[in-house]
């Protein structure tokens, strides 16, 4: 039991990070219907700023979290404007693919830029554990749960509540009723990607002091686990890419718990391509179908 | 006889000429073993592209794990042609390497498939990863070190047939009815099902017939380079391929073959500058799709610009 | 020959077809009129499956043999002998307008998947007679001389044309044809009202008809079946559709009595 309880909260720390990745997948989506391919890189990038940000600059966490989400935000705003954005009327093929590219681009020029080595990140929290029963919690996990939660909680204020919010809403459900109303369509998918990365960029530095290590290709499966976290939540819908980002998370951990860690990864697909074939709206998500 | 049309006649010979050519420069001593591995991957490029442009530029179907067939042929020859080492073994682990992926590939197909576009490229990718986890678990393929000295039976005579082979059936298919209704899908779906096609066969056997030539390719590879590593066929051979279809045009044989030779040579050429290639590819992906998504050649084919005879 | 009960779609809270039957005879052309949104388009979309009826049934008399058709594949509809043409217009545009003829005469094509790769000589034959029986389709309306030209590049009222060329191709026995008039003259109409009758009489056909175009269906239909938010408010001949109390009230404003 002790053990289960465990792996739980092993999970959910993983979880929290995926879905805080997944958040960013689903409203890209959302919004433009795009599998935004290099959104785990940006996730990566995010990680490497944090690592620069408390190594070099000695910041602590919370200033070297909000740097790096900062800068995550404009490195989404400034793909999506130079990538993205010329590519509005052309096929979904054509854009997934250009993303892919941007994916790549990223992925490499930060390896040729900074060597291809993993580093380690410095110990910006202290180790203390806190023992419930038998179960161990340590400083990094609780940072990670309290920071994804608070994110999260901000991000549906910023959904349900404000005017932007509305306009991002607005966007998804009728991208031309929406310019049409007057709700300025370029600029709502802009921030929809400057948040999407700011998450990004926030799990990224959680990542990196969970596991202490980060190098240029770490986007890669975390960012098409978080894929899969979106899409079984049901892509589009905010509670859904959370509640799928834990639920990966914690499926991962016992797999590799119970299981066989080799086959973690190929678990987690295993697990999309059934939920596609039996459920391919996911939990959330609504079912469309083409008008004919 | 239609098949010797004048066309024909005239493509036969240049690839009479093609084969000669390298033969001779070889024998004579003129190609070092760098050209020698850069001409084999010329035409596993070739085979790769076209039989993904099958499914992805042709049927529409955007396949991400392309290199998981081709591990599937690359192994199964593999582990044949060690158990038999003769140009028996190998051919026969060439055909059975083709026909399992193959299998799989309807095995695979056929819940996927129904997927559309972005679903199903996830999806694909997906699967190539759990064929490459099996293959890394697998006691028969040795895990992770992989499998070291496979025979070599590939040789420049059966590099060249199944290139050749490769290319013309898959131009035959394409310029059938069936291949015809493949094609109705990439253009439009609805409209292709009203017609009395039934898409969901259709996409299943366009994967099929892709995944048997990926196969054939990866069986070439297993055998031309001496050892196989799961870590060979991850995602980014997948996009290798990807990459070539796309430059050379979605929807055009021409383009892939054209693209593969450019692809094998450019890879060679930046062969100790990983990073750097994988990022002049990323760059190359991106400015194909923003400003020329057709590729080289659009949906052109070689025999269309040349004009021998009106085409039917 | 066709025999639809009861058939009724919903999307969401919105019932788009609601409990419509009607039976149609071998060789009657019929028309189906209605304000824009009354569900004529879905009818057809249930036809020929592109979507499922929410409950009734559908079935098809050939031959003396019946098929129910409802919630079968459209492939399946095709084959069992309904084919249609969409209202916005879905040809196969960067294909050949001959290609686009072909690709519907595949289901009716012999030569199996290993002659297209190896071509053996039943695939010549078959080929010769496609292209045969395709450029003769494409003289009904004296468009043969374009076929190597892509779809996406003809004139709207050719690919109208084309559309129906398409649907002919598959040998269908039931034809439907959603609004082939939009879009056209009054000129090019009227061309188009005697090139279905002779189609009809030529491949002995029966005939679904959607049309706005209360002349071509006054004209050409023998009934008339007239739906409303969904509902079958009425059918009858012509002339008995002209007078009734509550197609005039659907609609209101057009006048129907004088076309
Ligand atoms: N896939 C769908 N999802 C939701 N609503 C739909 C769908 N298809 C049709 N509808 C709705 O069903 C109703 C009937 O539409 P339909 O296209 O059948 O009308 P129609 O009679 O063909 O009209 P028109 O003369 O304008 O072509 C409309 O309100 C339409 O919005
Ligand atoms: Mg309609």
């Amino acid at each position: 039991m002790d053990q289960f309880l465990q792996q739980m909260v092993n999970g959910l720390s993983l979880g929290s990070i995926y879905a805080l990745i997944a958040l960013g997948y689903t409203m890209v989506y959302g919004i433009i219907k795009l599998i935004n391919f290099a959104h785990g890189d940006i996730y990566m990038i995010g990680a490497y700023i944090g690592f620069a940000a408390t190594t070099y600059v000695h910041l602590g966490f919370f200033p070297a979290l909000i740097l790096s989400m900062i800068v995550c935000a404009i490195l989404g705003m400034i793909i999506e404007r130079v990538a993205y954005k010329p590519l509005r009327n052309s096929s979904r093929i054509t854009v997934l693919i250009t993303a892919i590219g941007v994916s790549l681009l990223l992925e490499y020029s930060m390896m040729f830029f900074v060597g291809a080595e993993v580093r380690s990140y410095p110990k910006v929290l202290t180790n203390h554990l806190f023992h419930f029963g038998g179960v161990r919690v340590n400083m990094q996990q609780i940072y990670i749960l309290v920071t994804a939660v608070a994110l999260m909680i901000l991000l549906q204020y910023i959904v349900t509540k404000t005017k932007t919010g509305k306009a991002m809403r607005a966007v998804s459900i009728d991208k031309d009723a929406a310019q049409l109303m007057g709700i300025r369509v370029d600029k709502t998918i802009s921030i929809t990607f400057a948040i999407g990365s700011a998450f990004a960029g926030a799990a990224g530095v959680l990542v990196g002091i969970y596991y202490n290590s980060i190098d240029p290709l770490m986007g890669m499966m975390p960012g098409l686990k978080a894929f899969v976290a979106a899409v079984f939540g049901g892509i589009g819908s905010i509670p859904g890419a959370m509640i799928g980002g834990l639920a990966i998370g914690i499926m991962e951990t016992l797999v590799a718990g119970y299981g066989n860690s080799m086959y973690r990864d190929a678990a987690v697909f295993a697990f999309l391509i059934l939920i596609l074939i039996l459920k391919p709206s996911g939990l959330l998500g609504k079912n469309e179908r083409e008008k004919v | 006889m239609r098949v010797l049309s004048k066309k024909n006649i005239m493509i036969l010979a240049g690839l009479i000429l093609t084969f000669a050519i390298v033969y001779a420069l070889r024998n004579f001593g003129i190609l070092t073993s760098f050209h020698e591995i850069t001409i084999a991957m010329v035409c596993i490029n070739i085979i790769l592209g076209v039989s993904l442009n099958l499914i992805t530029g042709f049927t529409g179907q955007l396949s991400l794990g392309h290199a998981g067939f081709m591990a599937i042929g690359a192994y199964v020859c593999a582990l044949i042609n060690m158990e038999l080492n003769s140009t028996f073994g190998f051919i026969l682990g060439v055909l059975a390497g083709a026909i399992i992926a193959a299998l799989v590939g309807v095995l695979i197909g056929i819940p996927t498939l129904r997927l559309k576009g972005d679903y199903l490229a996830i999806a694909t990718l997906g699967m190539a990863e759990i064929i490459r986890v099996i293959f890394l678990n697998l006691e028969i393929t040795n895990g992770a070190a992989g499998l070291n000295g496979i025979p070599r039976y590939t040789n420049w005579f059966w590099l060249f047939f199944f290139t050749v082979t490769t290319v013309v059936l898959i131009s035959n298919f394409i310029n059938s009815s069936h291949g015809r209704a493949c094609i109705s899908i990439r253009e439009d779906e609805i409209a292709a099902e009203s017609m009395g096609i039934n898409t969901t066969q259709y996409k299943v056997i366009a994967f099929a017939i892709g995944a048997f030539f990926a196969g054939i390719a990866g069986a070439l590879y297993s055998s031309y380079f001496y050892f196989l590593r799961p870590e060979i066929f991850g995602f980014l051979k997948s996009i290798d391929i990807l990459i070539i279809v796309v430059l050379g045009g979605l929807g055009s044989i021409t383009g892939s073959v054209i693209a593969g030779i450019l692809i094998a040579v450019l890879t060679a050429a930046l062969q100790s500058f990983a990073a750097l290639r994988m990022i002049i590819y990323a760059l190359l992906l991106i400015i194909i799709m923003l400003f020329r998504p057709q590729g080289i050649m659009g949906t052109k084919e070689i025999t269309d610009l040349l004009n021998f005879s009106k085409r039917e | 020959m066709l025999i639809i009960d009861k058939l009724t779609r919903s999307f969401g809270g919105l019932t788009a077809v609601s409990n419509v039957s009607m039976q149609i005879n071998k060789g009657e052309l019929v028309g189906i009129i209605g304000p824009n949104g009354a569900g004529k388009t879905t009818l057809f979309n249930l036809l020929t499956g592109v979507y499922e009826p929410s409950s009734g049934t559908i079935k098809l008399e050939l031959n003396g043999e019946e098929v129910n058709i409802g919630g079968l594949k459209p492939y399946n509809v095709t084959k069992a002998g309904l084919a249609r043409t969409f209202q916005n217009i879905r040809l196969f545009k960067d294909l050949t307008v001959l290609d686009n003829v072909r690709i519907a005469m595949h289901q009716n094509v012999q030569y199996k998947l290993p002659s297209s790769f190896f071509r053996f000589n039943n695939f010549y034959q078959e080929e010769d007679k496609l292209l045969e029986e395709a450029e003769q389709l494409l003289d009904i309306f004296k468009m043969s001389h374009k076929k190597n030209e892509l779809a996406k590049n003809l004139p709207y009222g050719e690919q109208r044309h084309l559309e129906i060329v398409r649907a002919l191709a598959t040998k269908p026995a039931v034809l439907l044809l959603d609004e082939p008039a939009a879009g056209m003259n009054p000129f090019e109409t009227e061309e188009l009202t005697n090139t279905i009758k002779w189609i009809r009489e030529e491949f002995d056909l029966t005939v679904l008809l959607i049309e706005h175009d209360m002349s071509l269906v006054m004209e050409i239909c023998e009934r008339i079946f007239v739906l409303d938010y969904g509902m079958l408010i009425a059918s009858g001949t012509p002339a008995e559709i002209r007078t009734n109390k509550r197609v005039i009230e659907a609609y209101l404003g057009e006048d129907v009595s004088n076309a």
